[in-house]
């Protein structure tokens, strides 16, 4: 069990592969311009990466290590390609809006560096679970920077989500800040910058969480170390 | 007969920072004054409002970062930033639109890369970037050279009311800038018979003209104290003159004159103010040299091809991305040393080969 709490946090937070490992740039700096973008282009990448980390995992003993990135690309591209279909059939006009950031999700290294760097080495439970939470981790960036974006950028929140989620979720956006604009948040340069400001708020946490454990370790009484007395007492 | 020796340099006192950019602020009021006169009180505002936020921003990120705050705020850098930006803004610009700028100069552009002397690229025009790809609206309504003191002109009240926000700036107020009405000036104008109609409020080019020969003179303050060097104002507007004189030589109906492009626009203030900023800039003079040329063949390739009807900003933060590039290549030689080798070396391979 230790085992996937290690890959849910590895995942999620301490190995993200957005703040951490710094893969998949281009689909994060380009599409987050607002929530319901960031949640279609995560959700998308979400199931090619568990669907290429089961694959890969399924046929890692079959494919010999000189073909085996091209032999992984095919399959991401397959499960692209599905992903793709997928979006066209169910959400098309958010299909359109991501353009061609669907079809790169092939060249999304995030992936890839799952596929060749852990569930080519594993069963396949945990290279499903791996790419689970690789996927949510990523997921999870794109969508706070789409919110942070999306908010300070154009003074909404939520806005267009009947895109993805259907005619239930038409009334769903909220204007914090009516009739404002700050256009560069909203252009790629302003993705750099909060993304800069993501990692860093991260590491500060980090630095927070050791700092607090280095205390803890400090209270904690060391063991009372015996006194070797010589001689007698009397 | 002398019996006291010297020797060269005969520098009687060693330049502080802190000097050097007073005297850069000393220079800058040529160019302030004009802008003043011909624009009104706004320009003084602007410059006194973002100079004050600069001081402020830089003292706040100094606490943030546990720095010492008597030793950086001495050394006038924070000022100088404001100043400049204060300067290219629009007169009766609103109080947030500085603030903006300034945090991203200061805070982002300036101390998040380490402070003086660790900043890549020029804080007060990143700044300026930042504001006029946000804010196209409030950046491009440059004020109508109505004056200090005449009829229309603003009162000390009204400009501080347009600086908190309180009044929206008016029609009557704003106009276009030279290059702007230029730029848009439309294919099937001449311009010969653009100029003809009167395309600018009474007396902008005038002010225009005038300002940019401010700063001229500001700028040969700079060079005469040695603040700055000859080369790179020197190739920055042989680069503009150049390239607009072949311009206008080739198609004298759509193309500004070489005069126009010099005094029109913000060239020769970026030439002596802005391109010169001893952080981001190239530093041998050689690279000085290319380092002047490219920003001033950006600003005419982006005047003339651009989305933007003046430049600088954009040429200069695009030349501090190439400024590594250029030291790179301009080290100079060290005496008693062999040239650097520099760059990639192509080897001929010999493709005919006999296997006979």
């Amino acid at each position: 069990m230790s085992q996937f709490n290690e890959l849910t946090r590895n995942g999620l937070w301490s190995n993200n592969p957005a703040l951490v490992q710094l893969l998949g740039l281009c689909p994060l700096l380009a599409v987050t311009s607002t929530v319901v973008n960031a949640l279609g282009l995560g959700l998308a990448t979400l199931l090619v990466m568990i669907g290429s980390n089961v694959s890969v995992s399924l046929i890692r003993n079959h494919v010999s290590s000189n073909v085996r990135l091209p032999a992984f690309v095919m399959i991401i591209a397959a499960f692209v390609t599905c992903a793709e279909l997928l979006m066209q059939a169910y959400a098309f006009k958010l299909y359109h809006i991501l353009g061609i950031f669907i079809p790169l999700i092939v060249t999304n290294c995030a992936i890839l560096g799952r596929a060749d760097g852990f569930a080519a080495r594993n069963p396949v439970l945990p290279a499903a679970t791996d790419g689970l939470m690789m996927g949510l981790g990523f997921a999870a960036v794109l969508l706070v920077l789409g919110a942070v974006r999306e908010l300070f950028g154009q003074g909404t929140l939520f806005a267009g989500m009947e895109l993805l989620l259907g005619p239930v979720a038409a009334d769903w956006q909220l204007t914090l800040f009516s009739d404002y604009s700050f256009l560069f948040l909203v252009l790629p340069p302003g993705a750099f910058f909060a993304t800069g400001l993501l990692i860093a708020a991260k590491n500060v946490i980090d630095d927070r969480a050791e700092r607090r454990r280095q205390l803890r370790q400090a209270d904690q009484p060391k063991e009372s170390r015996r006194v070797r007395v010589t001689g007698t007492i009397r | 007969m002398s019996l006291m020796h010297t020797s060269p340099p005969h520098t009687r006192a060693a330049t502080s920072t802190g000097s050097v950019m007073a005297w850069v602020l000393l220079a800058t009021l040529p160019g302030i004054a004009s802008l003043t006169w011909f624009f009104g009180w706004g320009v003084l505002f602007n410059v006194l409002f973002a100079a004050g936020l600069g001081v402020g921003l830089e003292a706040l990120i100094l606490r943030l970062r546990a720095r010492p705050l008597g030793v950086t705020l001495r050394d006038n850098s924070a000022l100088v930033s404001g100043v400049l930006l204060g300067a290219s803004l629009p007169p009766f610009a609103p109080w947030w639109l500085m603030l903006v700028g300034m945090v991203a100069a200061i805070v982002v552009a300036k101390q998040l890369f380490g402070g003086l002397g660790q900043n890549p690229f020029n804080p007060a025009m990143v700044g300026y970037a930042l504001l006029l790809i946000s804010f196209p609206v409030e950046m491009t309504q440059w004020a109508v050279p109505q004056g200090l003191f005449g009829a229309d002109a603003i009162g000390l009240g009204d400009a501080l009311g347009h600086l908190l926000g309180i009044a929206e700036p008016t029609d009557a107020m704003t106009g276009a800038t030279p290059l702007d009405a230029f730029k848009h000036k439309g294919e099937t104008l001449l311009a010969s018979e653009f100029w003809a109609t009167d395309p600018l409020p009474p007396g902008t080019l005038n002010a225009w003209h005038t300002t940019a020969l401010a700063w001229l003179a500001g700028g040969a303050i700079l060079l005469f104290k040695r603040i700055i060097s000859w080369h790179m104002p020197v190739s920055l507007l042989g680069a503009v003159l150049v390239l607009a004189t072949l311009m206008y030589a080739s198609d004298p109906s759509h193309h500004g004159t070489p005069l126009f492009h010099l005094l029109g626009g913000a060239a020769i203030f970026g030439a002596f103010f802005i391109a010169t900023d001893p952080v981001s800039a190239a530093t041998s003079r050689k690279g000085k040299l290319y380092y002047g040329a490219g920003i001033g063949v950006l600003v005419i390739l982006i005047r003339q091809w651009g989305a933007y009807p003046d430049a600088v900003a954009f040429a200069v933060l695009l030349m501090n991305f190439a400024v590594p590039f250029i030291d790179y290549y301009t080290q100079p030689r060290t005496y008693g040393h062999a040239r650097p080798n520099r760059g990639i070396k192509v080897y001929q391979i010999d493709d005919d080969e006999d296997d006979t």
